[in-house]
């Protein structure tokens, strides 16, 4: 009896410790990744997303954009056989002329770090615009171009001094460059829109700058075109080749079939084919999400096109491309029956796939497979993969690797048409705004909110209307958006681990330490002031630090401040956060404020949004210096 | 005796030399007769081949013998200017952006892309823009309420008016950018300089104040109300609405109708080519003055004829047989083509084609051949 007492007092005690483990455990999986840093430790991927070959062609030098460095590979070995630390999230890559000197992009340094080839030693960083991406030297191996994604422009920098010359204005995203080979012009692209008026069709632009006067000379509209990836130009120079993503945001996202939210498409241009065409690359039933690498065959017989989200490589027949196209006088992007017409395979390679390079005898090539950390094989002749280089990343695939690896991929899509990095390119926006409820045409337009550093911003959606991020990323993503496969609890589990592990990128409004400068102080000022200008108190909910106060600068409530719309089921809105605002325009909820500025010169005119009607335009100027240090 | 005509002499060949040694131009006028946006032309850019014109009704390039229009639209799927009236233009001669300035905003033309800058979507002061200058990667303005400056690398906007500054009228008219200094004309406020090291404002007055007197001559701004600077060479020069001013840092020389070889005290701009050579676009014609002597180029005041007048150091003037003039004689503005000369009337534009005479006179319009001269 006393053996069978003291059994159940175990059981009893077993079953409460049990119940207090099982109650932390769920408590602790509630909690957002920032606040499990106990529990969940991130793997240091590599992620290589660009390459580049040496002058003997004998090794490639491979950007790894998670672990900072640039790994060298022996061809003849397939291995690893120098590692060379760079600037933080290392993004392009080019040789000088000479290959002597490697250059670097580092987008979260705002700098090119400069490796002698020889050595394999950084010997010189120079400084570029905010988030510097494509980068190319030109032919005299003087000046490098240097196109800057956070500032829109593209940085000219003087190689004999060091120093940036000037900036050229680019589009919005600017990030992407190719050299012709005449090495007379240099070709831009962007991977967010130019901003235009709110729900007007977004365009892009194909920016062409002389490399002798160092001007932009041409700017070729990309219509429809949202975000452009990389571009290439053929051996001789005559036709040119940019990868693009032509979403349908101004059509309510009623279903998705037959391309109704994205069009996964090239842009064509040179006198191959005259002024530009757009062409698609999908199928009437399958798409190929997030056109990213291009690279065209020395002879020019074939476009290869790494298909991000899609987990492949597209193969186009260029000469019969280009009887398509001189035969369809008429433009036949949204046409998804045409590629038929032109591609030639579609080879399947690792995750989220994306810088290309060609061998220079075109036989070989070779693709970054970045969440995988290797590079894939193809044999051009038959269109297979032939081997894989690891390029010695952690074997272990984690939890935010499998998330982001679900992310990336647009494999839960019906058809595959989609995933979240079509709208959250490289996990940040798309600059556009979305008709996305299933309410009627043109109800609900909501803007693309920023995913940094999410934990502790709670309720999601414009309206507060997803309470958590499963949520959000579950049922409304998987069902709604995607109108095909759900997740199951792990990958919904993991997607969301990666969502909340996404950090801010560095603000390059505060200076390093800290202090604010004066028109920043002064809009702190503005930003916290309880009184109005005549002295009389601020009713505090109309204060800006009521709503926009905690670290994240919300409040996490929802609340009608008078910014919604007619078109909106309701005016109660979810309290955005501020953290890195300044990058992220247009704003409000709709997207209908194209500036910092509008968000009170024009929809603000009866104080309900804070109060802003006593500033005087400097008082104004100063507090949106000061938002864009948060 | 003798030496009274010797004198005598000594003038009359000074005179000749001077017609001579001024510039002689055959002038081409466009209207909308022949493309020109409009006739009221409030300012002239050239950009190497290409001639930008700002009129009142529509920017207007001029390329390849034609005229193209650049105006607001309401289609939001096509590139419009901020606002039809285009009051100043400058041009960033490193990466060949235009910038305009309107009645409605600034413009900037890039490459065949505008983007508009208006008090309502940026941290511009003010819609109404005046004068415009690029210094490096900051661009200048002048507003009907004050200054703004844009820091076209990080897109921050600094505004300069009574609150931060010795401005106690905000109406800036013009500005002219340097690599040291900046200076305003303030339209009744006189001149302000922003020196570009330090950061510091200073205010240059009329010592007899706002008035139409001249107690002081020569020991400061000859007026309040100013519409036009050019800095040039370390020499500030200042167009008002009552005389010109020059200041080379310690000293004041001041030019009047009734002293110099201004056609009138009314002046709408000055533009200067170094230290001594400027051109002043005045109510009453077009007038140069290359340090010593002047001349004039309009049609005649009372007949309308083409008329060109030239002025010796010893104040007496000469007329110039000529066959054209400039469309009107209200100027509003100039820029410069090489030898030739571009010059915005209030009833078009006129392109002034420099004529050598059989005796080769200096290069006196481009600063660019005059310092590779030196």
């Amino acid at each position: 009896m006393p053996a069978l007492i003291t059994c159940r007092a175990d059981l009893w005690l077993i079953a409460r410790v049990a119940s207090i483990l099982a109650v932390v455990l769920l408590a602790i999986a509630a909690q957002p990744v920032d606040r499990q840093s106990g529990s969940l430790t991130r793997e240091r991927y590599l992620s290589p997303i660009e390459m580049a070959l040496s002058a003997d062609g004998r090794q490639f030098y491979v950007v790894c954009q998670d672990s900072d460095e640039v790994r060298v590979v022996d061809l003849a070995s397939g291995k690893v056989v120098a590692r060379v630390p760079v600037g933080h999230v290392p993004r392009g890559i080019a040789l000088s002329p000479d290959n002597r000197q490697i250059y670097i992009t580092n987008a979260w340094s705002d700098t090119v770090s400069v490796i002698d080839a020889a050595t394999l030693k950084v010997v010189q960083t120079l400084p570029t615009g905010f988030e510097p991406a494509g980068i190319v030297v030109d032919r005299s191996g003087k000046t490098v171009y240097v196109a800057n994604r956070l500032s829109g422009d593209i940085s000219v920098i003087d190689l004999k001094t060091g120093q940036e010359t000037k900036r050229l204005l680019a589009g919005r995203g600017a990030s992407y460059l190719a050299l012709s080979p005449d090495g007379k012009l240099i070709f831009a692209t962007h991977i967010y829109p130019n901003p235009g008026t709110f729900r007007s069709q977004p365009n892009s632009e194909l920016t062409v700058i002389d490399t002798a006067r160092q001007m932009v000379v041409e700017r070729k509209l990309l219509h429809n075109v949202a975000g452009a990836f990389h571009v290439a130009m053929s051996a001789d120079g005559r036709l040119g080749v940019a990868a693009q993503l032509r979403p349908k945001n101004l059509i309510p996202l009623a279903h998705v079939e037959h391309g109704w939210a994205f069009g996964d498409s090239l842009t064509l241009f040179g006198p191959d084919v005259g002024g530009t065409v757009q062409i698609p690359i999908d199928e009437l039933d399958r798409y190929y999400a997030l056109p990213w690498g291009v690279a065209i065959a020395p002879d020019k017989s074939k476009i290869f096109l790494t298909t991000a989200g899609s987990e492949s490589v597209t193969v186009i027949d260029v000469p019969r491309l280009l009887k398509v196209v001189r035969s369809r006088p008429h433009p036949f992007v949204n046409d998804l029956s045409a590629s038929a017409d032109y591609v030639l395979a579609r080879i399947p390679v690792g995750h989220n796939p994306r810088g290309v390079l060609l061998s220079p005898d075109g036989k070989r090539l070779y693709v970054a497979n970045r969440l995988d950390d290797n590079i894939a094989i193809i044999d051009t002749g038959n269109n297979k993969v032939i081997s894989t280089i690891d390029l010695g990343g952690p074997k272990n695939v984690d939890a935010l690797r499998r998330g982001e690896r679900i992310f990336f991929t647009a494999g839960y899509a019906f058809q595959g048409q989609f995933g979240c990095a079509n709208c959250h390119l490289d996990s940040t926006i798309d600059g556009l705004q979305w008709d996305l409820e299933p309410d009627g045409f043109g109800k609900d337009i909501v803007d693309n909110r920023s995913l940094e550093n999410l934990a502790g911003t709670e309720p999601f959606k414009w309206n507060g209307g997803n309470p958590d991020m499963p949520t959000e990323c579950g049922p409304r993503t998987e069902k709604f958006f995607f109108r095909s496969q759900s997740f199951n609890q792990q990958q919904l589990t993991d997607l969301v681990a990666f969502v909340y592990s996404l950090p801010y990128r560095p603000n390059r409004y505060r200076l390093l330490n800290g202090e604010l400068m004066p028109a920043q102080r002064r809009g702190k000022a503005v930003f916290e002031r309880t009184k109005y200008k005549s002295g009389k108190p601020i009713p505090e909910a109309n204060q800006c630090t009521t709503c926009h106060s905690g670290p994240k600068y919300t409040n996490q409530q929802q609340v009608n401040v008078g910014t919604g719309k007619l078109t909106d089921r309701s005016p109660v809105i979810d309290v955005p956060q501020l953290s890195n605002v300044a990058y992220s325009a247009p704003y409000l909820h709709d997207g209908s404020a194209r500036s910092l500025e509008e968000i009170w010169t024009v929809f603000n005119p009866k104080d309900t949004h804070g109060v802003s009607n006593d500033l005087t335009k400097d008082e104004l100027n100063d507090l949106i210096e000061y938002l864009k240090t948060l | 005796m003798k030496h009274r005509l010797w004198f005598t002499a000594l003038l009359i060949t000074a005179s000749l030399a001077a017609a001579q040694d001024m510039p002689l131009f055959r002038w081409e006028n466009f209207t909308t007769a022949n493309g020109l946006p409009d006739n009221h032309v409030f300012c002239v850019l050239v950009d190497g081949k290409r001639i930008w014109a700002g009129t009142e009704n529509g920017l207007g390039l001029y390329e390849d013998g034609t005229w193209k229009a650049f105006r607001p639209v309401a289609n939001p799927a096509q590139q419009g200017i901020a606002h039809q009236a285009v009051l100043s233009l400058a041009l960033d001669k490193r990466t060949g952006d235009l910038w305009a300035g309107t009645m409605g905003g600034l413009s900037r033309i890039s490459a065949g892309r505008i983007d508009n800058f208006t008090q309502l979507n940026s941290g511009l002061s003010n819609d109404i823009v005046y004068g415009v200058g690029v210094q490096g990667d900051f661009v200048w303005t002048a507003t009907a309420a004050g200054a703004s400056r844009l820091n076209t690398r990080t897109g921050q906007w600094s505004l300069f008016n009574e609150r931060n500054t010795p401005m106690y009228e905000i109406w800036t008219y013009a500005v002219s950018p340097a690599e040291d200094k900046v200076y305003y004309a303030v339209w009744g406020g006189g001149v302000l300089e922003y020196d570009v090291k330090t950061g510091l404002w200073k205010d240059y007055n009329d010592p007899d104040g706002e008035t139409e007197l001249v107690l002081m001559k020569d020991q400061g701004l000859i007026h309040e109300i100013t519409t036009s600077v050019s800095y040039v060479d370390k020499i500030l020069w200042v167009a008002t609405y009552f005389g010109a001013s020059r200041y080379d840092g310690r000293y004041w020389h001041n030019f009047l109708q009734k002293d110099s070889g201004l056609p009138g005290n009314f002046l709408n701009q000055i533009k200067a080519i170094d230290a001594n050579r400027v051109w002043f676009s005045t109510d009453k014609g077009l007038a140069y003055y290359d340090g010593t002597n002047w001349s004039v180029y309009r049609p005649a005041l009372d007949t309308h004829r083409p008329e060109m007048l030239v002025r010796d150091a010893a104040g007496t003037v000469k007329k110039i047989a000529v066959q054209s003039a400039p469309a009107h004689n209200y100027i509003l503005g100039v820029d410069f083509q090489g030898d030739d000369i571009w010059v915005a009337t209030a009833k078009g534009l006129s392109h002034g084609i420099r004529q050598k005479s059989s005796i080769e006179t200096a290069q006196v319009l481009s600063t660019h051949k005059a310092i590779k001269k030196k």
